[in-house]
């Protein structure tokens, strides 16, 4: 069954996502859906929010969008519309000339996703020659431009030297400069904060927010950390399963989180202000106890509110019949207004 | 298990270790503050190492007298003083006052030509291994860069290549040459270790393909030639040329064993090791020492290259750091 798809892609769309689907498996075997019916749309300038738990299959969707799953082994269905065209049905060449230029990614280990035998300045020149036809000197003085914007202090030094010369922060603002070299019309970054001690990851996010937020890039922020989304979505997609269970503007969802996956991911930021006694509300079990969404309420299992037909019966993507704005729900018991954690 | 199975396992084995070579920084290192690199921290281990040292010392003393053999051997490789001393009774002048290996039954110095073959051999060796590299460089990218049909194809080439023993191949190029020399010594020991080194090469640069760094490449639209030659290929010859420290050793014993067949090169004027050993069989009976000294040699030299090999390997995998 397809999820109802949210308010029809309004022509001031950048990127309209519909019933993305992608499943694992060779064949023979059963596939394994890892994302299931995902759609939804991010307008110029929006940042939207991707929330779940380990493995319900955030990244796996951004990979599809950006054309970057292996070659063999998965299937992908649905569409991805960026700007009047459907990304998936692109040819390698064609994605590949799109990404970079027109959508960029980042991701969540920076050392890792830094080549560590190519210097910082050639790296983030390599994107200038490869899209803007750049020289190798002017990319060069372009990139030590780009590295001062991004925070790097004492950037032609800095571009000269070796990712494991770079700090964890620094090596974040390095990706976030070859990302945004370019001036793509859409970032996804994939948890860029998750690998980093919480000091920096607090001057990364302002890092996004200002050079991405306020230029008027759209952004598809991936995290399974609520706190990050309140700083910095506009909309937020809580995803458990491959599918989504609960879409609503920021505000709403902080105000009245309807589902109690929601709720309990809610419940597991800790709060500076919570008494000191105050337990930290954590979901019991784990995605691992994760089952299809063929029979019944994939969450159930884990679920403090099941109740029968969510075992029996498979709940669907509705609006939330009590919210005044958009806020799109998958539940059969879900909290009243005002949910507690 | 066939050994043409253990072969394979073995340079899987191999390749494995690069799997996590883009780690690598990370693990031995303390970024900012002056911290190690990763060849600063694999030269730390191998400084207090006795086997890399013993392995280093006689590979440095080795290298030494090849390049200054001229300087270095007492008499010409050539002219023959001894000649009067060889008689059909007594045809090896014996160790005398000068001569302190004796001579051959050409009245030709023992040491001076032992002294001058170190030259030809290293030559043999090393030309033979940087061939056999750049043959495995080329196939083991094709395989690792293309993937998919082009490295099923290459890969079943190299697998012929690695069934065949290596002694019949080098046995077979040399004889296609008709008129064997140096040249089809080196050409057919290189053949021997293309295979070696492609599996090698691709082994890693399949575990690059799937690294985050070069995801995070292609998402920035790089195009196939830098990601091969700028993000797989540099982050994986470490083992590959690891191996060819070892190979080095190998080269060295093919390259002997060869021309004891009769399969080098037939002008002993340029003398080589393992000529000197061919040579040397006729008269074993009488003179043994003749081919103790370059056999000798050879295992002394191929075994220093071994230790270097195996050390450095040692030193550079990943798993070992503590
Ligand atoms: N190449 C693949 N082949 C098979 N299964 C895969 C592959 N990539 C991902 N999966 C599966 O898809 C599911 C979703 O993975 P995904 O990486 O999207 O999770 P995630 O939400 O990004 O989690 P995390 O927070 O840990 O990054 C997981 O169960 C994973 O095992
Ligand atoms: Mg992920």
């Amino acid at each position: 069954m397809t999820a109802p798809s949210p308010a029809p892609a309004t022509t001031d769309t950048l990127l309209s996502v519909r019933d993305l689907t992608v499943e694992f498996g060779t064949k023979g075997q059963t596939p394994f859906r890892a994302v299931d019916g995902v759609s939804f749309d991010v307008r110029p300038g929006q940042t939207v929010g991707l929330v779940g738990e380990s493995g319900c299959g955030k990244s796996v969707t951004s990979l599809a969008i950006m054309g970057l799953l292996p070659k063999r082994g998965n299937k992908v269905a649905g569409s991805a519309t960026f700007d009047g065209t459907d990304l998936l049905t692109l040819d390698d060449r064609e994605m590949r000339d799109r990404r970079g230029r027109d959508v960029a990614m980042i991701f969540q280990d920076p050392l890792s996703s830094l080549n560590p035998v190519v210097s910082i300045g050639v790296q983030v020149a390599e994107v200038l020659q490869r899209h803007r036809g750049m020289k190798k000197s002017a990319a060069m003085a372009e990139s030590r431009d780009l590295l001062d914007k991004v925070g790097i202090p004492d950037p032609s030094r800095r571009l000269k030297e070796y990712p494991h010369q770079l700090s964890g922060g620094m090596r974040q603002r390095a990706l976030i400069a070859m990302a945004l070299a370019c001036k793509p019309r859409l970032l996804i970054a994939d948890e860029p904060t998750t690998a980093l001690d919480v000091t920096i990851q607090a001057q990364i996010l302002n890092l996004l927010k200002e050079l991405v937020v306020d230029s008027g890039t759209a952004l598809i922020m991936i995290t399974h950390d609520l706190g990050v989304v309140a700083g910095l979505c506009d909309e937020v997609n809580v995803l458990y399963g491959g599918r989504i269970v609960e879409t609503a503007p920021r505000h709403e969802l902080f105000a009245s989180p309807r589902h109690p996956y929601t709720n309990g991911l809610l419940g597991s930021i800790p709060r500076l202000d919570g008494a000191r006694n105050e337990q930290l509300a954590a979901i019991p079990g784990s995605v691992a106890d994760n089952i299809p969404w063929t029979s019944g309420c994939a969450f159930a299992p884990r679920c403090s509110r099941a109740i029968d037909v969510c075992r029996a019966e498979t709940p669907s993507l509705e609006q939330d019949s009590v919210a005044i704005e958009d806020h799109l729900l998958r539940c059969h018991n879900p909290w009243p207004t005002g949910g507690e954690a | 298990m066939s050994p043409m199975q253990r072969k394979k396992d073995r340079i899987d084995a191999l390749a494995a270790t690069a799997g996590t070579a883009g780690d690598i920084p990370d693990a031995g290192h303390v970024s900012e503050s002056g911290g190690l690199s990763l060849i600063g921290s694999a030269w730390l281990r191998l400084r207090r190492n006795p086997v890399f040292l013993v392995g280093a010392t006689i590979t440095a003393l080795f290298v030494l007298l090849a390049i200054f053999a001229p300087l270095i051997a007492p008499h010409s490789g050539t002219a023959n003083p001894l000649i009067g001393q060889v008689t059909t009774n007594h045809p090896i002048p014996n160790p005398q006052s000068g001569y302190p290996l004796g001579g051959d039954n050409q009245g030709r110095d023992l040491l001076s030509r032992l002294i001058l073959g170190s030259r030809q051999t290293l030559i043999v060796g090393v030309l033979a291994t940087l061939a056999g590299l750049a043959g495995g460089l080329v196939l083991g990218t094709l395989a690792g860069s293309f993937g998919g049909r082009v490295d099923t194809v290459v890969m079943r080439i190299v697998d012929v290549m690695l069934s065949l023993p290596s002694l019949l191949l080098a046995l077979a190029v040399a004889t296609l040459f008709g008129q064997p020399s140096q040249w089809t010594l080196i050409i057919a020991i290189s053949v021997v270790q293309i295979p070696i080194f492609a599996r090698l090469l691709r082994g890693s640069m399949l575990s690059q393909r799937s690294s985050d760094h070069v995801l995070a490449a292609r998402a920035l639209g790089v195009k196939r030639g830098p990601i091969t030659f700028r993000h797989m290929l540099p982050n994986s010859l470490g083992p590959v040329l690891v191996q060819a420290t070892l190979v080095l050793a190998v080269s060295i014993i093919e390259a002997a064993s060869l021309s004891f067949l009769g399969l080098g090169n037939p002008d002993d004027s340029s003398p080589e090791w393992g000529q000197m050993l061919g040579r040397a069989q006729d008269l074993f009976d009488i003179a043994p020492h003749i081919a103790f000294w370059p056999a000798g040699c050879i295992v002394v030299v191929a075994f220093g290259f071994t230790l270097m090999g195996e050390s450095l390997r040692e030193a550079l995998d990943p798993r070992n750091r503590r």
